[in-house]
């Protein structure tokens, strides 16, 4: 597409090569951001089957395989069909969709990515920062030539995708102390709600503060200095100032709406990605 | 007669105006120049990371592949010059704002890249060699680190990014030029190498 651009800006007349110069920086602003915006599917399930390549049973049966694998060892393994790249390599979208779907633990990145692409005959298993030292990128590559490729070749998808999860989950769990120890090891982030109460109540003091020492007296002042209120006693002023001291409730809601943080909330019906990360391990094939 | 309210100001004075002060510095980003800076840093290490992972793979590859096309001493030997070329040279430590260090840095780094790719395309034509187990496994190794690379630059690219549009936007601008002197903006990947894909071998 960008040499069809090209080309055509090439055979506009010499003299105006300024103007190609501006017109060949246009095209290609346009066509790198359209580039950039890629379109990703919604995270369904653990299955997500956007080219439509898999029955129903064979679908609730992965979907069964890797909820079970989470439930053992908290990595996170979905399958994600596509209808097309969107002009893009397959190792560029695989890192983004799962960046994009945060599948993995958060802290621990362990997710895996599944990605058949049957328009373009690509295929890739996209590994998560935490596991690219088990499923390496040597590993992922003879799952896909050996399990995956040869039954896609005979036009087999549920077959190789099936035996690809099989081997992927093979290796997640292959050694048994090395999962339980990466189960147990906690999550970095289990901190932050005590965090985030920490400031709230923090902020909403510093603002009750100013609020009821600068503030309130100041307005009540004025208010007396105008002769719209009467001066009161002591006992007054407080109750008066408690009552309205809905001004320290706005800095504390304020501040813990932050803690909305959709971590934890991994399993159950509604899968969602629980906020690991990808940098590029797996690798990829295509048939 | 509650105290009056200049008392209590008075008495006050002090301390809220620090509180004050305080919450309004940090509500306007003071931190955030220093903070993006160390994104950008670890972005880079991790950049570095993933080349120094790519020269560990070479000598092995290397070896292999001589095991098979000995013949083909030109490829191998542009791919252990390069090697030798990106591995021995110097980094300083301000490689980041030098735009010519950097610019050294990448030049070494793109002719092994292009180095590598030759060596790879050569190997093709040796059906021994690519069924060869060790091969494969290190052209896996080679391919994933070579994506790694791809997407760890990006990630530097953006965090760059980042960093410098606050050098140069309001608030961050207002710091740069006072608490932040030293601030310079950092130097970035040419789009036409991030571009190059790693090289694509089919079987």
């Amino acid at each position: 597409m960008r040499l069809a651009v090209r080309s055509k800006i090439a055979a506009l007349p010499l003299r105006a090569s300024g103007m190609r110069v501006a017109l060949a920086a246009v095209f290609g602003g346009l066509i790198s951001v359209a580039a950039l915006a890629l379109n990703f599917p919604t995270l369904t399930g653990r299955v997500v089957d956007d080219a439509g390549i898999l029955d129903q049973p064979t679908r609730t049966a992965l979907t069964q395989k890797l909820a079970d694998l989470e439930a053992k060892t908290t990595d996170q393994l979905v399958v994600a069909t596509l209808r097309s790249l969107q002009g893009t390599s397959i190792e560029d979208f695989g890192y983004q969709l799962g960046r994009y779907w945060k599948i993995g633990q958060q802290g621990k990145n362990n997710g895996v990515v599944l990605i058949v692409v049957p328009s373009e005959r690509k295929v890739r298993i996209e590994v998560g920062y935490g596991l690219e030292g088990t499923l390496t990128d040597a590993v992922t590559k003879l799952i896909i030539e050996n399990s995956i490729l040869p039954r896609f070749r005979a036009n087999d998808y549920p077959g190789g995708i099936a035996r690809g999860v099989d081997d992927i989950i093979q290796v997640l769990t292959g050694d048994a102390e090395e999962w339980q120890r990466r189960a147990v090891r906690p999550a970095s982030r289990q901190t932050d709600p005590f965090q985030w109460l920490f400031f709230a109540i923090f902020y909403g003091v510093i603002a009750w503060i100013i609020l009821s020492s600068i503030g309130f007296p100041l307005i009540y002042s004025l208010l007396v200095a105008l002769g719209i209120v009467k001066k009161r006693p002591r006992k007054g002023f407080w109750n008066w100032a408690n009552s309205s001291s809905s001004g320290s409730s706005w800095g504390s809601s304020g501040w813990s709406s932050g803690s909305g943080s959709s971590w934890g909330s991994s399993d159950g019906g509604g899968f969602s990605g629980g906020g690991g990360s990808f940098g590029g391990g797996g690798s990829s094939g295509s048939w | 007669m509650f105290p009056s309210a200049e008392k209590i100001i008075r008495l006050a004075r002090l301390p809220l105006a620090a509180a004050l002060l305080g919450l309004l510095v940090s509500g306007c980003g003071v931190n955030n120049i220093p903070s993006y800076e160390e994104q950008a840093k670890a972005k880079w290490s991790d950049v570095l990371n993933q080349y120094q992972r790519r020269a560990e793979l070479i000598p092995n590859l290397v070896e292999t592949v001589k095991g098979y096309a000995a013949q083909e001493r030109q490829v191998l030997e542009a791919v252990t010059n390069a090697r030798a070329r990106a591995t021995s040279i110097q980094i300083p430590a301000d490689v980041l704002t030098d735009p010519e260090a950097f610019k050294r840095f990448q030049e070494a780094q793109a002719q092994l890249t292009g180095a590598l790719g030759r060596l790879l395309a050569v190997s093709e034509r040796y059906p021994d060699l690519k069924s060869n187990q060790n091969f494969l496994a290190l052209q896996s190794q080679l391919e994933g680190t070579e994506n790694r690379i791809a997407v760890a630059r990006r990630d530097y690219i953006e965090a760059v990014r980042v960093y410098n549009t606050e050098l140069r936007t309001f608030p961050g601008v207002v710091w740069a030029s006072t608490l932040y002197r030293n601030a310079k903006p950092m130097q970035t990947f040419t789009v036409a190498e991030d571009v190059t894909r790693p090289p694509q071998v089919r079987f």
